[in-house]
């Protein structure tokens, strides 16, 4: 089976297709951080500044981290002098053993101990309490952000690579707090605390080391470079992996229907693969810098031996001091190499930075109007007026062209056409799934975009297709039709669409939990309670994209009876095939390739002898032939 | 559980010797590779107290040169590079790689296990095992070469001290018990947290999963504020329990990083106090104090290892729990078994029950169905009748009763025989993101032409060319660029590909529109030679049928001509629904 090319390539080349779907790479000249050539190559340092702008948790907490973590710091430092100093004067000192500035020194350093075990104790809480807030802060923010995000852009990324921003991509960022955090607060303080006394020794010695040192900067840039582009590449992998486990998993019943399970375990296979793959490349970079950056630190070491010895009354410096001063280079190594530990760990969590700020970086293309600008709408049933609408998909044909309808308050308006269209398309733009291209849907008076998002919420509901359930009971599904509906409310609005029946037949009534998706519902049985939950709403304008195409006829006409009961106070608009609806309505729209060619009454169309005239046609002899009148 | 009523040292070691035995080469050419650092570090010290004593103390005329020195210094650590190149390299292979073997392990219980196990757990928990499990359960083998190989340099370092002095070296020795009893403390504590954190994992990848899966409702309800509360609660909970793990580890690293210490300070107190006595001399104590500065390394190395263990234990038995659950035995009955006859098949069903959860969707349901005989199943919403197509195709188990197809019992029929035989289209078409062309012809390696044929069969060849790339189009996941109708096309054309001796439908056209299904209906008759059982709603399919079986409360209640059910008052209102609400 081949990959899915769009998706793969906009993941493997962030930033490359603006204009392409998915989520991943953060668009050309969408914000300034990001406002990239064309290869938008991931730079550590702008990830950084961008990351602190936005997580004000981390640059609250960074002073406090900072300080112990230079206290720690300090008191790594201070014990091993401590215990030299026991030696030094308390054993093999001019006055040999004195067992009394032994005992003083060695429970001063005691104390010291416990004092930096202390220091450190608390530097690691409130290190840890930081990072876990700024997780939980960029988590949710990136959650957030997705539901903000276009059902186009949601259509065209896996669940599985949503789900991976705000899981794995967070998760590599928490490993890198746990292990990494703390050694680059402590290291570069112990660093600088070594030069310091260096250059106590010999300010010549101490910068023959540190031009040595920073020699190797260039060549790590340039490995770090390509480090976290691997690191990027290994997030884009892990992203795959779970985007075709996720597909697995929901695909069970067709997996398991159809025999497919070689090819699946094929397919998943070679993601599992890739992904390893894509782990050692990023890996080998690591394992060759560091040995690297040590052996620069060894010839360090020796450049300062020669230069010491060969000149050491020109320094000034003598054979004690030389021992010393090899001594601090030694000492110089450990803080280096420990950063050098947890590059590998920064890089990653530096990479899935970077992916998270791609999701928080997709531009929104439904924005909510400013709420001192925002509009309430009129109470009671709202009309309905689409004025020279036309829409397309990002990269697609029209889908909609040039429609203009008035539906009245009131009204119950059925939309009926050939699969593809467009009537799905017309349902999201009343409901404000989405915007469009050009033209204006004016709801109540209202243009809706200028709508607040409250009033829409309350007052314009859609049900679509998928009856998707929460895996919650039938009761809460109901109830997460309106904020505040008691279980009164969804047991009213249970009658109201006469589904007592139907709802007493299940094995717990109302607080039958109803499974993953719904799934432990039939797929009918999942569009009742989704009506339901409209119903619980009692919405000024309520639109149905085929909301009943699952539920048997006796049961989709009796709630046919109850909704056209109820929809006195509702403007109704009904997106159907099956022709019944249509038959009742006010009005029937009906559409042909992005166009509405005909709209009236049923009557009227079919007197007419068109389009309509002919879908009707073949749906009453589809239906009717053979059943008797009763 | 047994396993968790081991201490965990021994479960631990477990885990790696699972790693081990999978992958020895990696960990023994790491373990060769930390070998040689441990060396290389013994090495430099020495070297650099010939450095000091000969090099720069010793007198003008006895000193080595300066140069050999340095020589030596780059050629050790060039020594030392190439072992911590070996050990970093070969470790990471032996960690991703027993990675890549779990996740796979894993993935592939997912598409073994039976349905039942899909019902009832979450695909975000399933996912987070999949990523984050896995990858904890693997996080103790990062420090594993080097702990083990740091014990020859605390072997090394206690041989030589207790050869300066055995005293001051059983001194030295206390730290080694006061590490086990630390982290033995700490992993006591840190094991339920620890597993209470990955389960808080999944709880997150639970919500965000079902979130953006159900994102068209989120967002027609407008519960985004509710549903960003709901993702706030749960990592709320994780970023808690992270914390709390977060202040064990915070006292159990300085205690670690002060052990050393510690150890040096009691060495350097009894040592003293010897020294008074007159039972050592200040040079033994100096020389057991500089020996055993050397175990510092080795104690954290080790202290690190172990703070690791607890935390990818637990994980790697959430993985466990779902690789130990058993297959269906006939998950995967690829051997022999009965091979179906050719031509259509005959379907024989007695006192079939099956349960979801608690709930008996069917119960004690009969049904005979001829070859060749095309059956229509009508009944109303919720009465059971996909959960009889789907038991049928093998998906469901089955709690009571027998089906059997054309003599043979439906369970030891070898699965791919009873996939090339039996297709069910379902009611919601499931696509695979991937092009129109693969989700009709996958894994039955099909010719074009009989793809094309298929779609045909299906009315999808029209809409199909007309995509931007025709059948290579890719479509979304779940097959969302498509409308409802589209798919449903397509995945009925997936189907009709393998010529299916028992076609199903459920309900598989009920998003096209009526002029098209009229059309796939006369199709179906025309092309193919198959039994079928089409669960039908409109009477044009219901009179296609050369049977109607009338299915409520989970058994079919009546079978027969649709005329002659037509008597049934509850038959007739359900099928005469469209009829009797006729706009006059």
């Amino acid at each position: 089976m081949s990959d899915a090319p769009g998706t793969e390539e906009v993941q493997a080349r962030p930033g490359s297709e603006p204009a392409g779907g998915g989520i991943d790479p953060p668009r050309a000249g969408t914000g300034e951080p990001h406002n990239d050539s064309a290869e938008a190559e991931v730079q550590a340092l702008r990830v950084l500044r961008r990351g602190f702008a936005m997580s004000p948790e981390l640059r609250r907490g960074l002073p406090v981290v900072a300080a112990v973590g230079l206290f720690a710091a300090v008191g790594r430092l201070i014990v091993p002098v401590m215990v030299q100093l026991v030696l030094d004067h308390g054993v093999i000192g001019p006055d040999g053993y004195r067992p009394g500035v032994v005992w003083v020194l060695s429970l001063a350093a005691l104390g010291a101990v416990l004092v930096v075990a202390a220091a450190s104790r608390f530097a690691l809480i409130r290190l840890v309490r930081m990072a876990e807030s700024v997780l939980l802060g960029l988590r949710v923010r990136a959650f957030e952000h997705i539901h903000r995000l276009s059902l186009a852009t949601h259509t065209e990324t896996r669940r599985g690579v949503l789900v991976a921003r705000v899981t794995s991509d967070i998760e590599a960022m928490a490993i890198f707090m746990q292990w990494g955090a703390m050694s680059w607060t402590i290291n570069p303080v112990l660093i600088l605390a070594t030069l310091a006394v260096m250059l106590f020794y010999s300010w010549q010695l101490t910068l023959l080391v540190l031009v040595l040192h920073l020699l190797v900067l260039p060549f790590m840039r340039w490995v770090q470079r390509r480090q976290i582009a691997a690191h990027s590449r290994v997030r884009d992998r892990v992203a795959d992996t779970m985007g075709h486990t996720s597909e697995t998993v929901s695909a069970a019943a067709v997996i398991r229907a159809y025999g497919y399970r070689r090819a699946v375990r094929a397919r998943l296979d070679r993601a599992v693969d890739r992904q390893y793959q894509a782990q050692m490349s990023a890996f080998k970079w690591w394992a060759f810098l560091m040995p690297t950056v040590d052996l620069v630190s060894s010839v360090s070491l020796a450049a300062a031996l020669v230069v010491g010895v060969t000149w050491s009354e020109e320094l000034g410096i003598g054979a004690g001091g030389l021992v010393a001063f090899v001594f601090l280079v030694r000492l110089l190594m450990r803080p280096i190499s420990e950063i050098g530990e947890v590059f590998d760990t920064t890089q990653s969590a530096l990479a899935a930075w970077w992916k998270v700020m791609g999701v928080l970086d997709t531009p929104v293309e439904v924005v909510e109007p400013e709420p001192a600008e925002a509009e309430e709408l009129p109470a009671g049933p709202l009309p309905v007026e689409v004025r020279g609408v036309s829409f397309s998909y990002r990269s697609g044909e029209p889908v909609l062209r040039g429609i203009d309808v008035r539906i009245p308050p009131d009204a119950n308006a059925a939309v009926v056409g050939e699969t593809g269209s467009g009537k799905t398309t017309f349902a999201r733009l009343l409901a404000r799934l989405a915007d469009p291209s050009a033209g204006e849907v004016v709801i109540g008076g209202v243009d809706l975009r200028a709508v607040a998002p409250e009033a829409r919420r309350r007052s314009i509901r859609m049900v679509p297709q998928d009856g998707f359930l929460f895996a919650a009971s039938i009761e809460d599904n109901i109830r997460y039709g309106r904020p505040g509906a008691t279980a009164a409310d969804a047991a009213a609005a249970v009658d109201e669409l006469g589904l007592r029946g139907w709802v007493e037949g299940l094995p717990a009534g109302m607080h039958t939990p109803v499974g993953q998706r719904g799934g432990r519902l039939s797929v009918g049985e999942r569009q009742l309670v989704a009506l339901v939950r409209a119903q619980v709403a009692d919405p000024g304008l309520l639109i149905l994209d085929e909301a009943t195409s699952a539920v048997d006829p006796e049961t989709e006409e009796a709630l046919a009876a109850a909704m056209a009961h109820l929809a006195v106070g509702r403007t109704t608009v009904s997106v159907a095939h099956r022709l019944s609806t249509a038959e009742r309505a006010d009005l029937v729209l009906v559409f042909d390739d992005g166009r509405v060619v005909e709209q009236g009454t049923h009557r009227d169309l079919v007197a007419a002898g068109g389009v309509y005239a002919r879908l009707h046609r073949s749906w009453v002899g589809n239906t009717r032939r053979a059943a008797p009148l009763v | 559980m047994s396993a968790s009523r081991d201490r965990m040292p021994r479960r631990g070691f477990r885990l790696i010797m699972r790693s081990v035995r999978a992958h020895p080469v990696p960990h023994l050419v790491a373990l060769l590779g930390a070998l040689g650092f441990v060396a290389a570090t013994v090495g430099t010290a020495w070297l650099l107290g010939w450095v000091t004593d000969d090099v720069i103390i010793a007198p003008q005329s006895e000193r080595t040169g300066p140069a050999v020195a340095a020589a030596m210094v780059i050629g050790v650590s060039v020594a030392s590079g190439i072992s911590v190149l070996m050990r970093r390299w070969f470790l990471a292979m032996a960690e991703l790689r027993t990675q890549r073997d779990w996740r796979r392990a894993l993935l592939h219980r997912y598409i073994d296990l039976p349905m039942d196990f899909h019902r009832e757990r979450d695909p975000g928990e399933l996912l987070a095992h999949a990523d984050s499990d896995v990858n904890t359960a693997t996080m103790v083998l990062k420090p594993l070469a080097f702990a083990v190989s740091v014990v020859v340099l605390v072997v090394v370092t206690m041989v030589a001290l207790f050869a300066a002095h055995p005293l001051l070296a059983l001194i030295a020795a206390i730290v080694f018990p006061a590490l086990a009893v630390i982290s033995r403390v700490y992993t006591r504590m840190v094991e339920a947290p620890s597993a209470e954190v990955q389960r808080r994992v999944g709880e997150v990848s639970e919500v965000a999963h079902e979130s953006f899966d159900g994102a068209v409702v989120v967002k027609t309800l407008g519960r985004e504020p509710i549903e960003v509360e709901r993702m706030r609660a749960v990592s709320a909970r994780l970023r808690d329990e992270r914390i709390r793990v977060g202040r064990m580890r915070a006292g159990f690293e300085p205690s670690i990083d002060a052990l050393p210490t510690v150890g040096a300070i009691v060495l350097l107190l009894v040592g003293a106090w010897l020294v008074g006595r007159g039972s050592a001399t200040p040079g033994d104590l100096v020389l057991a104090a500089t020996l055993f500065s050397l175990l510092a390394l080795p104690l954290f190395i080790v202290g690190f290892f172990l703070e690791e263990m607890p935390r990818s234990v637990v994980s790697l038995e959430r993985v466990d729990r779902v690789l130990d659950r058993p297959l269906e035995p006939s998950a995967e009955p690829e051997g022999n078994g009965p091979v179906l006859p050719p031509g259509p098949l005959g379907l024989q069903i007695d006192g079939l029950a099956v349960r979801y959860g608690s709930r008996l969707v069917l119960d004690g349901l009969w049904l005979a169905v001829s070859p060749g005989e095309t059956v229509a199943l009508v009944g109303a919403t919720g009465s059971g009748k996909s959960t009889l197509l789907e038991t049928v195709a093998g998906l469901n188990s089955v709690a009571g009763g027998s089906i059997q197809l054309s003599g043979a019992a439906l369970q030891d029929v070898p699965s791919r025989e009873l996939h090339s035989a039996v297709a069910l289209v379902f009611q919601e078409a499931f696509l695979f993101a991937d092009t129109v062309t693969e989700n009709v012809g996958l894994q039955w390696g099909r010719s074009p032409a009989d793809v094309t044929a298929a779609l045909d069969s299906a009315a999808a060849g029209a809409f199909v060319d007309a995509l931007p790339d025709g059948g290579s189009t890719v479509v979304g996941e779940r097959g969302v660029t498509l409308s409802g109708g589209q798919r449903q096309r397509v995945a009925l054309a997936r189907a009709l590909v393998r010529s299916p001796r028992l076609l199903m439908l459920d309900d598989a056209t009920s998003a096209v529109d009526p002029v098209v299904e009229g059309e796939i209906l006369a199709n179906l008759r025309r092309d193919l030679d198959t039994t079928m059982l089409v669960v039908a709603h409109r009477i044009s399919t219901i009179e296609l049928a050369d049977r109607v079986a009338y299915l409520a409360g989970g058994r079919i209640v009546a079978t027969g001509a649709h005329e002659e059910l037509l008597d049934i008052d509850d038959y007739r209102s359900l099928v005469s629904a469209y009829e009797q609400a006729e706009v006059p």
